[in-house]
């Protein structure tokens, strides 16, 4: 029944040996994880660093690799970043203030929750097709920066609802009990008293959501991008390219002159990675450290 | 107990109010416009094919002169491509998540964590580019037969970036067991390794599959990776050597060429986005389904 | 400190100069008592007095926390089981213990009692059945569960599920059962129910249970230790302690002037 005592000591020291072998596995498998991250990034700027010069980033496609730029695609990702957060920015932290401060334990909200959640695991692709229905062919924006930009946005809203949403919940209910206490109307409140200590919240979860957004390709392609454009986007039904779609036109050429510049864009598209998610950094840091006081 | 606000200027506040409601209820357009667009293209694209013929041809020529609409192929190579990747993702995964979760301190966690975030971070061309120009290159050195196009390369990319979606998900699922189970276990004589595997991951099963759940649903949506390096061939095959095209790939491959719409090759994106949606959906809701029940388990 | 009675038996613990630290602040000052074997001791003391972690430091389950430190020793049965050469998991093999808020896995009734066997390799399905309707018998839980032994544990009531983790922790023949307030969770009926199963269970283990019910412990134990404030104020035999108490705190405490 019971082990002896020496049966006992034997299954202690397999027991110890075991716990060995699983801490060793465990750590290969997260040095293999963190390895493969270190050799992409090191090989992406192995292959692209010979590319990068200024004249790199002022240049437009070309047949000629050595003569290829990223002007364009550069400029189409600025502008197309800034439209679509001036539609998904306002539209999603509106859609959060209503989640949490007019309709919190409404059925209502619980369905919108629940869709929102949806739409967050919906491939991006299938964002492209919706744009492609509806604003380049029913609207008739066409295959535009307007498009494109309309379509990330509805890619991004889901996530700024949600980091905002969690945002606004940090701020604690006494606050807003005091503020309707003194007489003020939920609006008031809001704006005064829970906007301001959710804001840090709201704008680290939305530059988050833009950096994923600028990363972006699959959904720009479908609604039309081009990948080759020679020209600035001169207005908002102009046709563009954006940073990712460059890449992925580099990379799906067979010569290999082509292949340093999709590594010399790569880089560029990570180090503006690298900053915007600094950025978020710094912000939550700095309005914690306000905030604390 | 809470405070009802006072209603102040009432015109002001009711047209913030329906402001704000609309805001909120974008979202549920969103998703009825999904559903509008593809359920109508779809509906158009089966007046043309038979959905018998979809859902059987083993064969997916509907860009060449002998019309096939047979959807197997895209399907599996979809499947391959997720399967390899999921293959990847959940021993890394798994593991990582048991030892961050029970063995790791505090300081190791808090620095492990956000690396293995930006895995989760990094643009999926980027991706594509290290699969095609780097991982296929390398395997080629060990397996001579494997073509520059196919599904084992970016597979094996696609786990990577899969894997901090398990690894941080399971994690918090098993974080959620009470320390009071472990103590008990704990209390009987468990060695560590057996607390973590009889008692914490049974325990946190349901979080963990639901975590998988979601990692298969972003690895058969994910569209540059394979896009880049699995191919343009729809092949029905289960061999990962070969060149292949996915459900995904398939679209791009269409909108970037000049298929003019209102045709029915053009309708064909909208099946196959039906095709995507609707299995992307299944896995979410299962997901969502478990974690409820997980929750529920440890509120 | 006042040691227990040595005539009624031979000593299952031997606590010398126990000191414990969380981090920096010390939980227990120089404890010293005996236990006797196949008694009932009961340690009683007001909230924040260190009676858990006491009782917790003869499992060394407060291993566990960390930042955790002791000195002094804990001999049991003549062995120091914080010697750096005893595995804390063997300890637990010989005690066991059961917790506050009863903790049963999520798993059926049958594989939490089977769950201690199983990690010595038992695996032969009539020697777990065996096992487990024994340590069930034991915990008088039997008859309730006998016909859903592969219902979830979780499905109990709240004694039940108590009776079950004493029962879980029988399974693994241990010499001691160590109680953290078992009954603190219950409703009296059950309450009952378990301090009549101890009365039964001291016949073949040494007991130690800690309690914040005093009539709890002047019921069911045969010598009860006070402490306050992370010392050992007074130990003997209960009804000594109970009636007439050596000190002052003690009595202070005893007939409800604190705590």
């Amino acid at each position: 029944m019971k082990p002896t005592h020496l049966e006992i000591q034997r299954m202690l020291t397999d027991s110890q040996w075991r716990e060995q072998l699983f801490k060793m596995t465990a750590l290969v498998m997260l040095s293999i994880a963190l390895l493969t991250l270190a050799v992409l990034l090191i090989d992406a700027f192995v292959d692209g660093v010979g590319r990068l010069r200024w004249s790199f980033l002022t240049n437009f496609p070309s047949r000629k690799p050595e003569q290829a730029g990223i002007l364009s695609a550069l400029v189409g990702t600025v502008y197309m970043m800034i439209l679509t957060g001036l539609f998904a920015f306002p539209v999603g932290v509106g859609a959060a203030i209503y989640l949490e401060e007019y309709a919190k334990h409404h059925w209502f909200s619980r369905i919108i929750e629940l869709n929102i959640a949806n739409l967050a695991g919906v491939p991006s692709i299938i964002y492209g097709l919706l744009g492609l229905e509806v604003f380049v062919r029913a609207m008739g924006f066409d295959r535009s920066l307007l498009s494109g930009s309309l379509t990330m946005a509805l890619l991004v809203l889901p996530i700024i609802i949600i980091s905002s949403r969690e945002a606004i919940r940090t701020v604690s209910p006494s606050i807003r009990e005091a503020s309707y206490a003194l007489g003020a109307s939920r609006w008031q409140t809001i704006r005064n008293q829970v906007l301001p200590l959710a804001f840090p919240g709201i704008l680290t979860g939305s530059i988050l959501a833009f950096s994923r957004a600028i990363g972006e390709a699959a959904p720009l392609i479908t609604i039309g991008a081009l990948t080759y454009i020679a020209f600035l986007p001169d207005s908002l039904l102009a046709p563009f390219t954006a940073l990712p779609i460059q890449i992925f036109n580099w990379v799906s050429r067979p010569q290999k002159g082509f292949h340093a510049n999709a590594a010399a864009a790569i880089i560029v598209l990570l180090v503006v990675l690298i900053l915007m998610n600094a950025l978020a950094v710094y912000l939550r840091q700095r309005y914690q450290k306000r905030l604390s006081l | 107990m809470s405070f009802k606000p006072v209603k102040k200027s009432r015109v002001g506040e009711g047209m913030i109010h329906i402001v704000l409601f609309l805001c909120g209820i974008l979202s549920v357009f969103t998703t009825l416009g999904i559903v509008a667009v593809l359920i109508i293209e779809t509906y158009e694209f089966f007046r043309e094919v038979s959905i018998f013929e979809f859902l059987t041809d083993t064969q997916w020529t509907p860009l060449f002169a002998d019309k096939h609409f047979g959807i197997l192929p895209l399907v599996s190579g979809t499947f391959l491509t997720s399967f390899i990747a999921i293959l990847v993702a959940m021993p890394i995964g798994l593991l990582s998540a048991i030892y961050l979760s029970e063995y790791a301190s505090q300081n190791i966690r808090k620095t492990i964590k956000p690396i293995l975030e930006i895995l989760a971070g990094i643009p999926t061309v980027v991706y594509g580019y290290f699969a095609l120009l780097f991982v296929t290159p390398l395997l080629q050195v060990f397996i001579p037969s494997l073509s520059g196009f196919n599904a084992l390369g970016p597979g094996i990319v696609m786990g990577m970036m899969i894997i901090p979606m398990v690894s941080s998900l399971s994690e918090d699922a098993m974080y959620a067991v009470p320390q009071s189970l472990r103590e008990g276990a704990y209390a009987l004589g468990s060695s560590k390794l057996q607390v973590a595997l009889r008692v914490v991951f049974p325990a946190a099963f349901s979080g963990i599959a639901a975590s998988l759940l979601l990692a298969v649903s972003r690895a058969i949506g994910e569209t540059m990776i394979v896009a880049i390096a699995s191919g343009q061939q729809p092949r029905l095959t289960l061999n990962p050597l070969v060149a292949v095209e996915t459900m995904t790939a398939y679209i791009v491959q269409v909108s970037l060429g000049d298929t003019p719409t209102g045709t029915i090759e053009f309708k064909t994106i909208f099946a196959v986005g039906m095709m995507l949606f609707i299995s992307t959906l299944i896995l979410n809701l299962l997901s969502q389904w478990l974690r409820e029940r997980f929750r529920e388990q440890y509120e | 400190m006042i040691m227990g009675d040595k005539k009624n038996g031979s000593v299952a613990f031997e606590i010398k100069d126990l000191n414990c630290w969380y981090g920096n602040r010390q939980a227990l000052q120089k404890i010293s008592l005996s236990i006797s074997e196949k008694q009932i001791t009961a340690i009683i003391g007001p909230s924040g007095c260190g009676k858990s972690t006491f009782i917790r430091c003869l499992n060394r389950i407060n291993d566990l926390i960390a930042g955790f430190r002791t000195s002094g020793q804990v001999l049991f049965k003549g062995q120091d089981i914080y010697d750096r050469a005893m595995d804390p998991i063997e300890i637990r093999f010989r005690i066991g213990m059961g917790f506050q808020k009863p903790n049963p896995f999520p798993k059926s009734i049958y594989d939490n009692v089977a769950y201690g066997p199983r990690l010595w390799g038992v695996r032969k399905g009539t020697e777990l059945d065996g096992i487990v309707e024994q340590s069930l018998k034991k915990a008088v839980l039997w008859d309730e569960v006998k016909d859903k032994l592969h219902d979830s544990a979780l499905a109990l009531s709240g004694g039940q599920q108590q009776r079950l983790c004493i029962a879980r922790a029988l399974a693994v023949e241990p010499e001691v059962l160590l109680l953290d307030e078992p009954c603190s969770a219950l409703d009296p009926i059950a309450t009952a129910r378990i301090e009549e199963l101890l009365l039964g269970l001291k016949k073949n283990y040494t007991i130690v249970i800690v309690t914040h019910n005093m009539q709890q412990a002047a019921r069911v134990s045969d010598f009860t230790g006070f402490f306050l404030l992370g010392d050992l104020i007074e130990f003997g035999e209960t009804k000594q302690l109970f009636t007439y108490p050596r000190d002052r705190r003690t009595e202070d405490y005893i007939t409800g002037r604190f705590g």
